[in-house]
């Protein structure tokens, strides 16, 4: 794979010759994990390991937690308080799966403006990006529903907010409701569903993980320079990689291992501080709770959804022009899941030759600004929709739309970029040439070839 | 390399704590904030203080207040009140507890294995949870950082609410509410609870109102989360281990890169 030339998988006992000829399976392992990987990776290649063990933790809590869990209604926010109480160790699983969740979405964050910083979506890396975007959006799906499990008032209301988003569909979107609700409101119908899809969901994750790996293994992966692994010579080739086992598995589990030192400090002392205090109240149709607020990683997308109000010119232009379908409801439906379809175009939008942020000057001060402005929307999105914060929200989301539609095709035309090394192992010896651990990278990507 | 990590780290930190618990539930009022045995990361409970509190709920709060998630047997549970098996039976029967129970069809004296019985007052809220389902400290700006380092504040929000009533009433539709710093709105249904020497303590406390609402704050913490101390217990745990997993894999990973690095330096690059 990854057409870099490396040595393959060789059978030499007659067991393995044998084996191999009926179900090449240890050489597929071999190839997978011995994947030549340029030398030169930073610490944010590492979120990917990250979130591959999310993903196994949250399926793996999540079975356990399935086992004690009662999908009614009448039942559901007791089975919990059951699990908390009655299980034994329940409240560390239920603990880990729910904070589990914010470690999975801090990952998949980081993992994304990496791949944004270093140009990881661009050819022809394209596809690994468009299933990498399917993945978030399935993810979203998928944490959404879970929240809705425990029953509490966000749970309730959260799940009528963001069910009524279809609601705003013109002419079909009363029926799309109803149907994704199963009934008028939310109640057992959904909560049932909820459950079963948020059970289905994760294992149709894992299998798009594995065509995402296989798409990169396809390619070869990026790196912080943009600069392809010489594919020439193997000897070439050599120079430029490293297997990634045992280079990069070390490394990445290292790293994990600081990462989970974090999480289990939050896991041990502060469990609920990510949560929300009303969803330790049971779900009550009658009371609706002062501040609907979804989770944290999804604020700034809500900060976008309720950024478009009848007041913008845009949303009056829209409705003018369609003659009034698509209303101020229904437009901020569409820019929030516009939001993330540009950001799945982003390897179309983005016209620049040059893939690594680190050669591109005026780039980087539109990227920096970009993930503040991501903060940003995040912070308008948990304040009360009064006062100044929706037009902290709309200058916000306008930003977010113009990174993706006019920076970043504009960038590529205008932006004169920096010298880029000939080959990663000019970019690996310079970095370590000059003696002692060298820095650059995502956070000081000054590390240009002119110094 | 090091530090690179600790940026990510503290980049990835900072996501989560820039908005996580930006809002909480909406407690505008003066909340205190009280100093609680349990709370920091080696805080743990006070069984005598919780044995306390239970008294305080007992002879007061459960007049009209439930516990419905709480089966009565975990207070001897380890880390909680830590009742004997014999004063968990006595306590049912010196305080007359009973349960509805749906075979029967009546109520009937409550067994260890029950939960504690559900509110008696319609419009009393169920304790079980509250020290979880409240938040007494927000911001500044909806950053959390409050949060983050005084704690989310339920226990002091539970006491502060007992503790500040203002003596002011006023009558609404028919009913009497009376004034309260701590509480939304600034008035509240339930009248003044406590007052000077309501409970005797068996242990000689004296008990004022500030010490009976600290008290069954405390307890209402464990009932909201009995395994607070086992969960703190993990996490110390689980740091260490891991602290010492980070290192070894650390050592590892420098021990494995070190003939690459060292090629690295032998070869200067091209400018």
């Amino acid at each position: 794979m990854s057409g870099i030339p490396h040595d393959h998988y060789e059978p030499k006992a007659n067991w393995e010759k044998s084996l191999q000829k009926r179900l090449p399976i240890v050489g597929l392992i071999y190839d997978t994990i011995m994947i030549p990987t340029p030398k030169n990776l930073n610490w944010m290649w590492i979120w990917g390991i990250v979130l591959v063990f999310c993903l196994v933790l949250q399926i793996v809590t999540g079975i356990i937690l399935v086992m004690h869990y009662t999908p009614h209604v009448d039942l559901a926010f007791a089975s919990v308080e059951h699990i908390m109480r009655n299980v034994n160790g329940g409240w560390a699983i239920r603990y880990i799966h729910q904070n589990g969740a914010s470690l999975f979405f801090i990952a998949v964050y980081l993992h994304i403006f990496r791949g944004l910083y270093y140009g990881s979506y661009k050819a022809p890396r394209e596809i690994t990006w468009i299933i990498g975007m399917l993945i978030y959006l399935l993810m979203m799906g998928t944490a959404f529903m879970g929240y809705v499990l425990p029953w509490g008032q966000m749970s309730f209301w959260g799940a009528t907010v963001i069910t009524g988003l279809f609601g705003a569909i013109p002419f079909v979107g009363d029926a799309i409701q109803t149907w994704l609700l199963g009934g008028p409101a939310v109640d057992n119908a959904t909560l049932n569903r909820f459950l079963s899809l948020h059970y289905l969901l994760p294992f149709i994750i894992l299998g798009l993980v594995i065509v995402h790996v296989w798409a990169f293994h396809t390619t070869g992966n990026n790196n912080p320079t943009g600069v392809e692994v010489r594919r020439t010579s193997k000897k070439e080739a050599e120079a430029d990689t490293l297997p990634f086992w045992p280079y990069f598995v070390i490394k990445d589990l290292f790293a994990l291992a600081v990462i989970l030192v974090a999480f289990f400090a939050i896991v041990g002392f502060m469990p609920n501080y990510l949560g929300h205090p009303d969803n330790y109240i049971e779900a009550n149709p009658l009371v609706t709770p002062a501040h609907i607020v979804p989770e944290w990683y999804f604020l700034p997308f809500y900060a976008i959804l309720r950024a478009f109000d009848g007041d913008v010119w845009v949303v009056i232009l829209a409705s003018f022009l369609t003659g009034g379908i698509i209303d101020a409801k229904f437009f901020g439906v569409l820019a929030m899941f516009g939001a993330i379809l540009v950001m799945a175009l982003a390897p179309w939008l983005d016209t620049s030759s040059v893939r690594s942020g680190r050669y591109r000057p005026m780039f980087k001060w539109w990227f920096w600004l970009f993930i503040v402005n991501f903060f940003v929307l995040m912070w308008a999105g948990a304040m009360p929709a009064e006062g100044i914060y929706p037009y902290i929200a709309l200058i916000g989301s306008a930003y977010w739309f113009a990174y993706f539609l006019v920076i970043l095709p504009l960038l590529g035309v205008i932006e004169k970029p920096l010298p880029q090394p000939d080959t990663i192992e000019e970019d690996f010896n310079e970095h370590y040439g000059k003696g002692g651990d060298g820095h650059g990278g995502a956070t000081s990507p000054a590390a240009s070839p002119a110094e | 390399m090091l530090r690179k990590l600790a940026i990510s780290t503290v980049t990835a930190a900072t996501l989560a704590l820039s908005s996580g618990a930006a809002l909480a539930a909406g407690a505008e009022g003066h909340v205190e904030d009280y100093a609680f045995s349990f709370e920091g990361p080696f805080g743990t409970f006070d069984q005598n203080q919780l044995q306390r509190g239970l008294q305080v709920y007992t002879q007061i709060c459960s007049a009209c207040h439930g516990l419905r998630y709480v089966p009565i047997r975990t207070l001897s549970d380890e880390g909680g009140p830590g009742l004997s098996e014999e004063e968990v039976r006595a306590y049912i029967e010196q305080n007359f507890i009973e349960v509805y129970d749906e075979d029967l069809q009546d109520w009937r004296a409550a067994t260890p294995n029950d939960n504690f019985p559900t509110s008696s007052l319609e419009n009393a809220p169920d304790l079980s949870l509250m020290t979880k389902a409240r938040a007494g400290f927000h911001g500044p700006y909806g950053l959390g950082l409050n949060q983050l380092f005084r704690g989310i504040g339920g226990p002091e929000y539970v006491a502060s609410l007992l503790t500040h009533y203002t003596g002011s009433e006023r009558e609404e539709f028919g009913a009497v509410l009376y004034g309260n710093e701590t509480f939304a709105g600034g008035y509240i249904a339930m009248s003044p609870p406590l007052w000077e020497g309501a409970v005797e303590y068996g242990d000689g406390t004296e008990a004022t109102v500030e010490q009976m609402a600290m008290d069954v704050a405390a307890f209402l913490t464990w009932t909201a989360e009995p395994a607070l101390m086992a969960r703190k217990q993990m996490g110390f745990t689980a740091i260490l281990m891991l602290g010492i997993l980070s290192v070894l894999l650390y050592l590892t990973n420098k021990r494995i890169w070190a003939p690459v690095k060292a090629r690295a330096k032998g070869q200067q690059p091209a400018e």
